[in-house]
Formats: structure tokens, sequence, C-alpha cells
């Protein structure tokens, strides 16, 4: 299969969804009007609700919501080959994410820009409230664990990106200052950060730079039993430099959540998202110049015997990049204060999400075409050749594989793959800094509600964030499990969307309008992350893993809890419904 | 008489320039605005902060708190008043504290 070729398929396909079924959807259902008077206009301050240009919107969500896990999950799902993959996240996304990034945005703007967790409260009722805020602390307790085990796998296995990502945070600094200090303007910092960003990039290779193992683990019984000494000691020590970066990436998100927004995350953000443009740019350029060969299987038969079935479990391992509940976060907390017009919904929500699977696409070319062609079939087989290595190689696979890309646009392949593992682990890092912030404000929250004075500190606060999640990210076999907890975070993604979409079909319900749009994603994906997290816990079970079983348990009751209060809702929304119909009747 | 880059129907290069300047102009916009947007609350928030602790520090004697520059911060009243009043409504104090400043 020609890696153009499938990429055509996709871009298409997104085309044909944007063009035809969201046009279908903003007309028929949402029935979205131009005169409508949103939150923007009619709450105008000048800070959070201001009526905002939609390709600005467009931009600013779209950057917001592509990170990486768009790229991890698919490298790691084609694993069962690449048609399942691609399948899920082109029909995934058209039906199912669009859909779902869409109708928050346009519920929320239909609410006085409300977020999920107040239209929760005010369209299901108050115990939902809390569901939402259990959810969403689980989703960020697990994001950055497992972005930080990410990014430490990626200066693992590329040293020469150290120099660059760090160097980025100082260039981000400069550009921060330049902006706002000195008032540049923001091309030429821009372009200048970029500049020296690419030149950090090419440096990189000549400076690698391993972490030292600052701890000295003893071998496990696990890594004794599976090999010799010699290899025992050297996973032992793996294991030490993997829990030095863990480490080491949390102080420096400790201290960066509690900086000022302008300071770093606001330029560093915008520098990534310079580099994701640059990245896709590359990507493209480098399929239609190299069209590699699709070498990877479709299906893949030679499943290693530790890998669990795709069915149901590609829906959780890919969530960002077909749905994901974090998108309606950011449609229902910031886009939805600044949209001008209701109809501009369409394009920023389902053309948002569409981007993102776009970028969840060009993962699996990368992984599938890119590397496969760059080790051989043999040597994709090996490298998928265990479920372990493939969650902790995918990000190695999807790097090599825009190396290989990148060469065919004439960047030489060690610098291409320096510069795709500093994409990478920028978006990873991005994320981390925003999910400790946010873990800080819930804890905080949670400190005013119950009047815990300690909590209620900001440092107090975020050390209580970064230590729950270091622990939990070196809690599985000292982070050399740690990408097993990729599963539950694209389960506590996907019922976050859950949620959402049950938030939207009550609302739909309530205006008479048809509901099969939300209703059928809502009960696809809530029956998919069940049935995968009664197979994740009996494999737990059976690994005798207590940290991922008492957090898979918790989710798991979490999911029950969000079936149980749909159906209670849906039941309460059809008696009034019926009750009004005969009312009207009489 | 029209410069040579435009004819008196506003047709020709002129025309083309001046479109083209203003599409530069609107890509530009929203190329700056993609910076701002996502950080505007959150940067309008920190920045009310901070120039709220700074009126606290000038004005403390009107809190009951002395300030031992309060002879020198006075000086700063007149270039503060509209924010000063903005202060004191985020204080939860619907009229200026007394102190002799007219305010409100």
């Amino acid at each position: 299969m020609s890696s153009i070729a499938l990429l055509v398929v996709g871009l298409s396909a997104f085309a044909t969804g944007y063009l035809f079924y969201s046009k279908f959807i903003a007309e028929r259902i949402y029935r979205l009007d131009p005169d409508f008077r949103t939150p923007a206009h009619e709450f105008e301050d000048g800070v959070d609700f201001m009526p905002t240009n939609r390709h600005i919107l467009f931009g600013h969500h779209f950057t917001s919501v592509a990170g990486a896990a768009p790229i991890v999950g698919p490298a790691i799902a084609v694993i069962w080959g690449w048609l399942p993959a691609f399948v899920w996240v082109v029909f995934g996304t058209i039906f199912a994410g669009a859909v779902h990034d869409f109708a928050v945005l346009w519920v929320s703007t239909r609410h006085k820009a409300q977020s999920i967790g107040t239209l929760a409260d005010e369209i299901v009722g108050g115990r939902a409230r809390v569901l939402f805020l259990l959810i969403i602390f689980f989703l960020l307790l697990l994001v950055n664990a497992v972005f930080a085990v990410v990014i430490a796998n990626l200066f693992m296995a590329n040293p020469g990106a150290v120099v660059p990502v760090w160097g980025s945070l100082v260039v981000a600094v400069i550009v921060g200052f330049l902006i706002y200090r000195t008032k540049a303007g923001i091309l030429w910092p821009s372009v200048g950060a970029l500049a020296v960003l690419y030149l950090m990039i090419w440096m990189g290779q000549y400076v690698p730079f391993e972490f030292p193992d600052l701890f000295g683990f003893a071998p496990t019984q696990a890594q004794l039993a599976a090999g010799d000494a010699q290899a025992a000691a050297a996973a032992a020590a793996t294991d030490g430099v993997r829990a030095g970066w863990v480490i080491t990436l949390f102080v420096y998100g400790f201290f960066a959540s509690v900086l000022p927004v302008w300071v770093l995350l606001q330029p560093r953000d915008y520098v990534n998202s310079h580099q994701l443009f640059v990245a896709l740019g590359i990507i493209f350029l480098g399929i239609l110049i190299t069209n590699p060969e699709v070498i990877a299987p479709a299906i893949n038969h030679d499943l290693p015997a530790d890998a669990p079935n795709w069915f149901p479990l590609l829906f959780v391992t890919i969530a960002c990049g077909a749905i994901s509940g974090f998108h309606g976060l950011v449609a229902s907390g910031t886009s939805s204060k600044q949209i001008d017009k209701e109809t501009d919904a369409r394009y920023v929500g389902y053309g948002g999400a569409l981007g993102e699977g776009i970028v969840a696409v060009t993962a699996i070319l990368a992984t599938t075409a890119g590397f496969a062609v760059f080790v051989g079939l043999d040597g994709w087989h090996a490298h998928y050749g265990t479920w372990a290595s493939a969650t902790a190689g995918a990000t190695t696979a999807f790097v090599q594989g825009v190396g290989i890309l990148a060469q065919g646009v004439g960047i030489p392949q060690q610098v291409a793959v320096i510069f795709a593992a500093v994409v990478l682990i920028s978006f990873a890092a991005t994320t981390m800094d925003t999910g400790v912030r946010l873990q800080r404000y819930i804890i905080t929250e949670l400190g005013v509600q119950y009047r815990v004075k300690f909590a209620q500190n900001r440092w107090i606060a975020t050390f209580i964030a970064v230590a729950c999640c270091a622990a939990l990210a070196l809690g599985i076999d000292r982070g050399a499990g740690g990408m097993r907890l990729w599963a539950l975070f694209g389960t506590t993604n996907q019922l976050t969307a859950g949620l959402s979409l049950l938030i939207v079909t009550l609302f739909l319900l309530r205006l008479r309008r048809p509901i099969w749009v939300t209703m059928v994603p809502m009960i696809f994906i809530l029956f998919m992350t069940t049935w995968a997290m009664v197979e994740n816990l009996m494999r737990y079970w059976t690994d005798s893993e207590p940290l991922l079983i008492a957090v898979g348990a918790a989710i798991f009751v979490l999911e029950i809890w969000l079936i149980f209060e749909a159906v209670l809702a849906f039941r309460r929304a059809m008696e009034e419904r019926n009750q009004t119909a005969a009312k009207q009747a009489a | 008489m029209n410069p040579p880059s435009q004819n008196s129907a506003g047709q020709g290069p002129g025309k083309w320039w001046r479109k083209a300047r203003r599409r530069l102009r609107a890509a530009r916009e929203i190329y700056e605005g993609i910076f701002f947007a996502p950080y505007r609350d959150q940067i309008y928030r920190e920045y009310r902060d901070r120039r709220d602790l700074f009126l606290m520090m000038s004005f403390a004697d009107l809190t009951g708190v002395p300030n031992p520059v309060s002879f020198y911060t006075l000086e700063l009243y007149p270039e503060l008043i509209e924010q000063f009043h903005q202060w004191h409504l985020r204080l939860g104090l619907e009229h200026a504290p007394e102190g002799g400043f007219r305010c409100c």
C-alpha cells in the first residue's frame, strides 16, 4: 500500500466529513444561528469574554488540543496492524471526536459559556459535577504520570534531544521577555526562536547527554529471571536512569507550574505551535517525495503472546486522535467565551478535531511506512515483538519514522530524528506543565471546600500534585511499566468525553431534536471503555500489580457511576418529555 | 493626477498592492492573535493581582496598616485614581475607604 494513497484516503474522508456531515449537523441538528448573541458579545469584558476572529480561535483551539497524545496512541495501536488504527482514527474523528468537540462548543455557547463541570450540574444533576471533578482528577494524574514516562523514555533513546529541549526553555523565556518587556512584536522573536532552536537541534547530535544512574537499583526478581546477571544489572541501571529523569521532570514541572504563564508557558506553547506546523509540513512533504510503502501488516496476524485483543483495547489506546474528552475542557473553558458567531463553532470545533485526526494519521504513516521501511518488516515485528516493547518503544518508532520521511526532504536523518524527538518531548512537556498547574488548582479548590488550610497554599498544593504523579509514574516496576498507564489514561479521557456527550444528548432531548448524532458515539465509547476496563483489570490481577488494580478499580467505579447517571438522566428526561406532551395534548 | 501605479478607476497594480498589504496585515493579526488569545485571561489576572498588591502597598494606611512612605505614594494618586476605584470595588468596598480621597 502506498503511503500517499493512504494519506489521500484519510484527508478525503476528513474533507467529506467536514463538507457534508458537519454541515448536516450544523443545519439540521444544532441549527446554528448566525444572529445568536454569543457570550463573547453578551458578556464582553476584554479578558475572558471577547469576540475573536474565527481563524485565531481555530489556531488557538487546534494548538491547544493537538499534542503528543494523538501521536503516542496511534504509534502503539499499530501493533494490531495499520488498518484498525486507521479506520478508528478516520471514522472515530468524523463521527465521534469532531462531533463531540463541535457539540460541546455549541452547548457551552448556548449556556453562557459555562464549563463542562457547571453544565453537568445544570443539565444532568449535582452528583454529575462531583463525578466530573473526580474524572478530571484521575485524568490529570494519569496525564502527568504517563507523559513523564514518555519524555524520560524519549530522552533515554535520544540523548541528542536533551540540549535542544532544555535550551528551548531559555529561548522561550527570552521570547516572552522580548514580546512583553521590549514590545518587539511577535513575528521576529518567533522567527529568531525557531532559528536558534533548529541550530540547537543540529548541534544536539554533537553534544548528546546521558543521565547518570543516581540510584544504583538492585535487579528485580523479574529482571534476574529474564536473562543473565549482566543483562539484569543493565536493566536495573536503566531503571535508575529513568527514575532520575522522571524526578528531574517533576522538579521542573513543579517550578514551571507556579511561574506566571507569560514567563514560560505562553511563549513555549507558541514556539511549539510553530513546531507542530513545521513537523506536519515535513511529514507531508516527506510522504509526497519519498512515498514509502506501508509495509507493516494491515492486520497483524503475528501478534505477540502478551498483546491484548484489539477489540476493545484499540478504542482506549487511541483516545486523542479519534475522540478525546480533554478537547471538551478546552472548548467549554476558553473557546466558547471567545466565539464571535455561533456558526463559527463548526469551523473551530469540528475543524480543530479533524486537524488532530490528521496528526494521528501522520503518526500511523510514520510508524508503519517510514519506520517500517527503515528497519524492514522483520525489524518492525521485532520492535513490536511484545506489548511492553510496543508501548515503551512507540515514540521511538515515530521519531525514527519521521527521520526517514525528513531525509526525503533533504534533512540529514540524524538531525531529523532529534527534531522529531524534540517536537514530541516539547508537546508532552507542555501538556505536563498545564496538567500539574490544573492539578494544583483542583487540590487548592478541594482545600477551600473541605477547609484544609495547608492544601490552599500554592507551593504545598503543587508539591502534593507532583508527588502523587511521580509516585504513580515510578510505582509500576520502578517506572519501567509506566506506559501501562496509557490504557487507563485513554479510558479516563473517553469517560470525560462520555460525560460531555451525555450532557449534549440531554440538551438535544430538551430541544426535541434528533439525539442519535451524540447518543450513538456516547453508547459506543461507554461500551468499549467498560469492556476494555474489565479486560485491563483482569490482566492487572493476573500480573499482581496492586497500584494498577487500585487506580483501575477507581476508574471502573467512575465508569459504572457515569452509566448509572446516564440511565437515570434519560429516564428523567423522557418522563418530562412525556408529561409535556400529555399536557399539550390535554 | 493619479500616481503611475493607479489608474482613474482604482484598478491596476496599485489596487492589487493595497489588497495584498491588507491581506498581509490580516494574516499578521491572526498570527499575533494566536499568541495572545489562549492566555489573555490568565495574563490579565496575574497583571491585576500584581497591580492590586502594588495599590495595597501604596495605600496601606487606608486599610489601617501604617505606611511609612505614604507621603510619597500620595503623589501617585492622580495616576492611579481609575485603578483605585476598581481596586476598592474588588476589595469588596462599595465606596472608597475613609481617608480624604475623592473617589466615589
